[in-house]
């Protein structure tokens, strides 16, 4: 893929990119130095690129590699094998100390504010840490001034007294507020948001997604967010890559691929999503099984041994993400939809022509 | 979005047949800040052969009452008033040794971590023969096992896998284990608690699917407990919500997605992304869920409700009928009677004449 995908200007790149984490031998593996080494293949040969100013969404089921890769593409993982560009400047070969003076750029939100949060700094202290880590203000009175200044424009108002009480006094949704004030007064390129609403509560989550949809817009941010929720990436996301089991099987713009999804899996995980609203019934049946495991990855398409259209050649065959015909930004790795045998497609693996409201 | 169809008639409820009843049913925790008051006087039933969603928040209580059926609240939590109607039995006149027959056999509950309710050194036919041998002392360990083989291969999970330990399943088939012990022991009512929030979307999917055939073929009744208003679209008869420990609304799952009549119902609907729908407005509902050692007086909703009259500072809202009572038409509770707490429909109904359910 890459070159032909995207017009505007390209802020983040990964291309081919590889992370495979080393498993444990135990005890006696070791003591005996038999055993072969094995390999957690998190993620494998991951390309995809981010357009500046746009929301880029990473969704898969648990174990698919989608919070390694985020991890990757803002240099907090090094990959085993690939390159991470971040506007022009390849990350794997720049020292600890480049690197670390390149993390004001890219920053991050993840799932747990509690977890992000240091409970016994103040807030301000917490979310302008970085300000004074990377030596952005002069004293006090500026710090102070920025933070309440970032606090406001969160939610978190007044900002001013907000900079000085405690995570634990705060709600959840709130301390997630922070964690997104956080981000933002370092004046970011990109912002890894891993699963950034999950832990909030259901009446709190639309509150804090539209908070990052309005900073998206004000800021011109760029976002790579990552979810399990297909619903709320539909929300947020200008293009999403969807992955299993550590590749990306495809990629697209966030209409085209809801309404036209080519690759089995994705279909399955669309019509898998529960509809809140009692008029509508999910098609049946769903694939078999469950994600396996990163070890020992199927042959041929990761898929194969869930998939409901899967042939013998699947089982052998490496499915390439290529283009889909006539939908110009759009790819995904199935043989039968893009691929050399795109003459034997059986059809859609669920009739998208019945259906609607009662 | 056109990849859904259309849903088919629902369920073998019996409308008349209550299972069980909830009645004025208050726990409360003792805390180092005072006394957190979990559930309030709250009355509720379950009708025989039908999934009652009860939704709402973390804090809402709705797990905590799945908990009080069981009589499973743990220290220092307390039911402090209230009948748990059973059977034409009240399980608060029970003894423990009674409970313990209650649990498990008639009443079971599913909970979001298998992990933490199998025991991890067991294997799992040993698990379904232990729970069949210690309710029924009578069936052998032979009639036992062949049981559970039969009852699991009905649920997916093949003979070899009986001989393995909870941690080589993955985290749906335990899910499919635990269902397995509550019909192996047929359990009239199977309380699932977040039952797939720990699930994967298309294993989620292939959960909810079982759950709807096992439903009809068993006749169980379910208490589908979750957050998540999707899953209680999807398989729910009926809803539930629980606001701050109280039921805000109580209705047929198409009157409550269709014509919600509170507003916490309202938002709350508002505020899910719909990933049916092409385009969407999230509604933002202002301020977090209340700290129960001091709920709000009045209604507990009133600090972020967009419709708060005077009143709702100042006197609770009962649990009314708020559809079209027809000429001598009952005022109680029943199945089909859609209920809700809010002072905006207390006028239905005379305000001196209004039932408190």
């Amino acid at each position: 893929m890459s070159d032909n995908l995207s017009s505007g200007s390209t802020i983040l790149r990964l291309q081919n990119v590889k992370k495979y984490f080393p498993v444990k031998r135990d005890l006696l593996q070791q003591l005996m130095r038999v055993g072969e080494q094995q390999y957690v293949h998190a993620v494998d040969d991951v390309s995809f690129e981010i357009e500046q100013g746009k929301v880029f969404g990473l969704v898969g089921e648990s174990g698919s590699g989608k919070s390694t890769t985020g991890r990757l593409a803002v240099g907090l993982l090094e990959p085993t094998e690939g390159e991470v560009i971040f506007e022009d400047i390849h990350l794997n070969k720049l020292s600890g100390e480049e690197l670390r003076k390149m993390r004001r750029y890219m920053q991050v939100i993840f799932q747990d504010p509690m977890a992000s949060m240091n409970p016994r700094m103040t807030l301000g202290e917490g979310v302008g840490h970085g300000l004074k880590i990377h030596h952005l203000v002069n004293n006090q009175h500026e710090f102070r001034h920025r933070v309440s200044e970032i606090l406001d424009k969160v939610g978190l108002t007044p900002g001013d007294a907000y900079f000085d009480r405690y995570p634990h006094q705060i709600s959840g949704g709130q301390r997630q507020r922070a964690v997104i004030a956080r981000a933002l007064v370092m004046q970011p390129k990109l912002i890894l948001a891993d699963e950034p609403i999950a832990m909030a509560d259901v009446s709190v989550k639309a509150v804090l997604l539209d908070l990052m949809v309005q900073l998206q817009r004000e800021f011109g941010l760029t976002y790579l967010f990552i979810t399990h929720d297909l619903a709320t990436a539909k929300y947020i996301c200008d293009r999403i890559a969807i992955m299993y089991l550590g590749e990306i099987i495809e990629v697209g713009d966030i209409k085209t691929v809801y309404t036209n999804p080519k690759h089995p899996y994705t279909e399955a995980l669309l019509a898998a999503v529960p509809v809140p609203d009692p008029r509508f019934r999910r098609p049946a049946p769903m694939p078999r099984g469950e994600i396996p495991n990163a070890i020992n990855p199927p042959s041929g398409c990761r898929f194969h041994p869930r998939c409901p259209i899967a042939q013998d050649i699947c089982k052998t065959e490496h499915p390439r993400l290529l283009p889909v015909p006539d939908q110009p930004g759009h790819v995904a790795a199935c043989h039968f939809r893009t691929g050399d045998y795109i003459h034997l497609d059986p059809g859609p693996l669920i009739n998208t022509n019945v259906a609607v409201p009662k | 979005m056109s990849l859904f169809q259309i849903v088919p008639d629902r369920s073998q409820v019996n409308k008349q047949e209550i299972i069980l009843s909830i009645r004025d049913l208050s726990v409360e925790y003792q805390t180092r800040r005072g006394v957190l008051s979990a559930i309030d006087t709250l009355s509720l039933d379950l009708y025989k052969g039908e999934v009652l969603g009860l939704v709402g928040e973390s804090g809402s209580g709705k797990s905590t009452l799945g908990k009080a059926i069981m009589r499973m609240i743990p220290q220092p939590g307390r039911i402090t008033k209230g009948q748990l109607i059973f059977k034409n039995q009240d399980l608060m006149q029970y003894d423990e040794k009674q409970m313990r027959d209650v649990r498990g056999k008639q009443i079971s509950m599913i909970f979001q971590d298998p992990m933490t309710s199998l025991n991890p050194v067991q294997r799992i036919d040993n698990h379904i023969i232990e729970a069949i041998r210690v309710h029924e002392p009578s069936v052998t360990k032979d009639e036992a096992l062949s049981r559970s083989e039969s009852l699991m291969e009905r649920l997916g999970i093949g003979r070899r896998r009986l001989n393995e330990y909870p941690h080589q399943l993955s985290g749906g088939m335990r899910q499919r284990v635990m269902i397995g012990l509550a019909l192996a022991l047929k359990a009239n009512i199977i309380i699932a608690d977040e039952a797939t929030t720990s699930l994967d979307v298309i294993v989620e999917a292939q959960f909810l699917d079982l759950l709807r055939e096992l439903k009809d073929e068993f006749g169980l009744t379910i208490l589908l407990v979750t957050h998540n208003i999707g899953i209680v679209a999807e398989l729910a008869d009926r809803v539930a919500v629980m606001y701050a420990g109280r039921l805000a609304e109580v209705s047929s799952v198409d009157e409550l997605f269709h014509n919600p009549k509170h507003p916490y119902t309202q938002g709350l609907l508002r505020s899910v992304p719909n990933i049916a729908m092409d385009s969407q407005d999230l509604y933002r509902m202002d301020g977090t869920p209340p700290n129960l050692v001091m709920p709000p007086s009045g209604c507990r909703f009133h600090p972020r409700c967009p419709h708060v009259m005077d009143i709702c500072h100042q006197k609770q809202p009962w649990l009314v009928r708020v559809d079209e009572i027809g000429e001598g038409d009952e005022q109680v509770g029943g199945y089909d009677k859609h209920l809700a707490s809010c002072w905006l429909h207390q006028e239905y109904q005379g305000s001196t004449q209004a039932r408190r359910y």
